[in-house]
């Protein structure tokens, strides 16, 4: 089977004023048809700067990104996109926020409504769909984003950091629903954190720790947990071993790079 | 930066309107000194020569306005500042956006607006009245200008300060450069417009009553050279007062229709 999304050779650089500096060393990655695959890594190590070259907001200095065999060429309402600034149109009220992208495809005005409704249904937002977005928390922002994302019905969803703001509470809750929608609907999901726990918690199959300095794939590691991922999966043996070995390549990888 | 506002925080109270306790406290306040201004100044009138006091300007006012003097003088200079400042504006929201948008354009207009924005849009009469005459033509010209140069550079400036991840939320939602414009640019920058409007508005007003001095018929700038022409000492404080309060009254508009239309912003 093909994958979904695919970075072959992946080399990003920057020109800066008197030295060009590699965010991005020949990272080759797929991520798998209705795979959640998640990405954890030290800061600066070009999580998002490769998430963004998914979206198609940013284009690879060399090597390819494709998705379902095509390079991409450009952002487009097949990938959604959830940034970690929130990123909410603040003029405009959560129901119109939710609908912008349907009106950018012209969806005829029932079915936009509907459509609109139903994902604000779906994140728990129904209360406040005529609300604008500086009246509610950081939580309730970042749903009305996915919301908004979830309203094209995008085949794949690229998240980053999308609950890297919020309290550990309101995260526990937005990562439950976030893989309840999931299992129901099975789309393709990379999702970017710097948090070892929560790339555990979400992965279906496998995590990708990245190194720093220059970017690049450290480790792949599996993860066969059940589902659904309860409290009791989270406290589990197997859980604590995994997030053990993705620790490890995570906050270790630095005397090996300093060392080479 | 996003704020992170509690839920609770949930718009407790109507935009434009503070508690109803506060209200009526700094009127209250404004009302105290009012009168303390009042007084002080009849005070100085009876102490210093030629200064009319309160109730002369009163009688004065009465007089100007029974016969239609101050609402005909009010009215020539609301005109011209309104024509002026709405060509201005009207002028300046295009071209301010065309800068923010398309660099080519910011690098053949920028050298100008920086250059002419160092003028004072007064010190532009005495050319104006030569290549245009002594009528209407000079006067809405420097206000239009006044107007002009400080929308010019707000409106660039709200386009140059959108969001780059608005920007970028828009097109992963597939928006194309039209619709980013039409939906995102402008939405983001009407409250860097509206502040440019209101900075403008006031030096649209202080231009007019300038530019009344210097060879007009009617208008409150007119007013106060023709008075201190016949030394008609409550003449000048009329006109002066009329100057104030206009003014006052044209920027609490324009505030109450920014706070309207920005109301979406977040405030601390
Ligand atoms: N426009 C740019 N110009 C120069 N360098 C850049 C630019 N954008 C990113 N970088 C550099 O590329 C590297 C990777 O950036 P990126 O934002 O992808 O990191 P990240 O892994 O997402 O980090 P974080 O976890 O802090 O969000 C960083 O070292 C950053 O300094
Ligand atoms: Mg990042």
């Amino acid at each position: 089977m093909t994958p979904k999304i695919s970075f072959r050779d992946v080399v990003k650089t920057y020109e800066l004023k008197d030295t060009t500096f590699t965010a991005l060393d020949h990272v080759s990655l797929d991520v798998a048809d209705r795979e959640f695959l998640t990405v954890v890594g030290p800061s600066g190590c070009g999580k998002s700067t490769l998430l963004s070259m998914a979206a198609g907001l940013l284009e690879p200095s060399a090597g390819q990104v494709l998705v379902d065999d095509a390079p991409v060429t450009g952002p487009g309402p097949d990938r959604g996109v959830i940034f970690q600034q929130y990123a909410l149109f603040p003029w405009l009220t959560v129901r119109h926020n939710v609908e912008f992208g349907l009106r950018i495809a012209s969806t005829p005005a029932p079915e936009r409504r509907e459509r609109a409704e139903r994902a604000i249904e779906l994140v728990g937002l129904g209360d406040f769909a005529d609300a604008l977005p500086k009246t509610l928390s950081g939580g309730m922002k970042q749903r009305c984003a996915i919301a908004r994302a979830y309203a094209v019905n995008p085949q794949v969803m690229l998240m980053d950091e999308p609950f890297g703001a919020l309290d550990a509470l309101t995260r526990v809750q937005l990562q439950d629903q976030l893989l309840t929608t999931w299992s129901q609907e099975q789309r393709t999901v990379m999702f970017i954190t710097h948090d070892v726990d929560e790339a555990v918690c979400l992965a279906s199959r496998r995590v990708v720790v990245m190194a720093a300095r220059p970017g690049r794939v450290h480790a792949v590691i599996d993860v066969d947990l059940p589902y659904p991922r309860t409290e009791d999966v989270r406290l589990s043996p197997e859980f604590t071993r995994i997030r053990n070995e993705v620790w490890h390549a995570v906050y270790h990888q630095n005397l090996t790079t300093t060392a080479a | 930066m996003t704020v992170i506002t509690a839920p609770e925080k949930k718009s407790a109270q109507p935009p434009g309107r503070r508690g109803g306790r506060s209200a009526a406290r700094s009127l209250v306040l404004g009302l105290v000194a009012l009168v303390f201004g009042l007084v002080v100044w009849a005070l100085a009138s009876r102490g210093v020569e030629h200064l009319p006091g309160p109730a002369g300007v009163a009688t004065e006012a009465g007089r100007m306005i029974s016969d239609g003097m101050l609402f005909d003088d009010a009215l020539a200079s609301l005109r011209r500042v309104f024509t002026g400042f709405a060509l201005g504006v009207v002028l300046a929201v295009p071209v301010g956006f065309l800068m923010g948008w398309y660099p080519v354009a910011r690098g053949l207009i920028e050298p100008y607006i920086q250059f002419f924005r160092t003028i004072p849009p007064l010190a532009l009469i005495p050319l104006a009245i030569v290549l245009m005459g002594i009528g209407e033509t000079p006067k809405i010209f420097v206000i239009f200008l006044a107007a002009f140069m400080s929308c010019v550079v707000a409106a660039f400036q709200g386009v140059v300060d959108v969001d780059r991840t608005l920007i970028n939320a828009a097109r992963v939602l597939g928006a194309s450069d039209r619709t980013i414009f039409l939906k995102v640019v402008i939405p983001a920058s009407t409250p860097f417009i509206l502040v440019g409007m209101r900075i403008g508005l006031g030096s649209c007003w202080a231009t007019v009553v300038a530019a009344e001095l210097i060879g007009a018929q009617e208008g409150l700038g007119y007013r106060m050279q023709n008075a201190s022409t016949y030394y008609l000492m409550s003449q000048i404080f009329v006109a002066l007062i009329a100057i104030g309060v206009l003014g006052l009254v044209m920027d609490r508009l324009l505030l109450r229709a920014e706070r309207r239309l920005t109301n979406w912003q977040e405030r601390r």
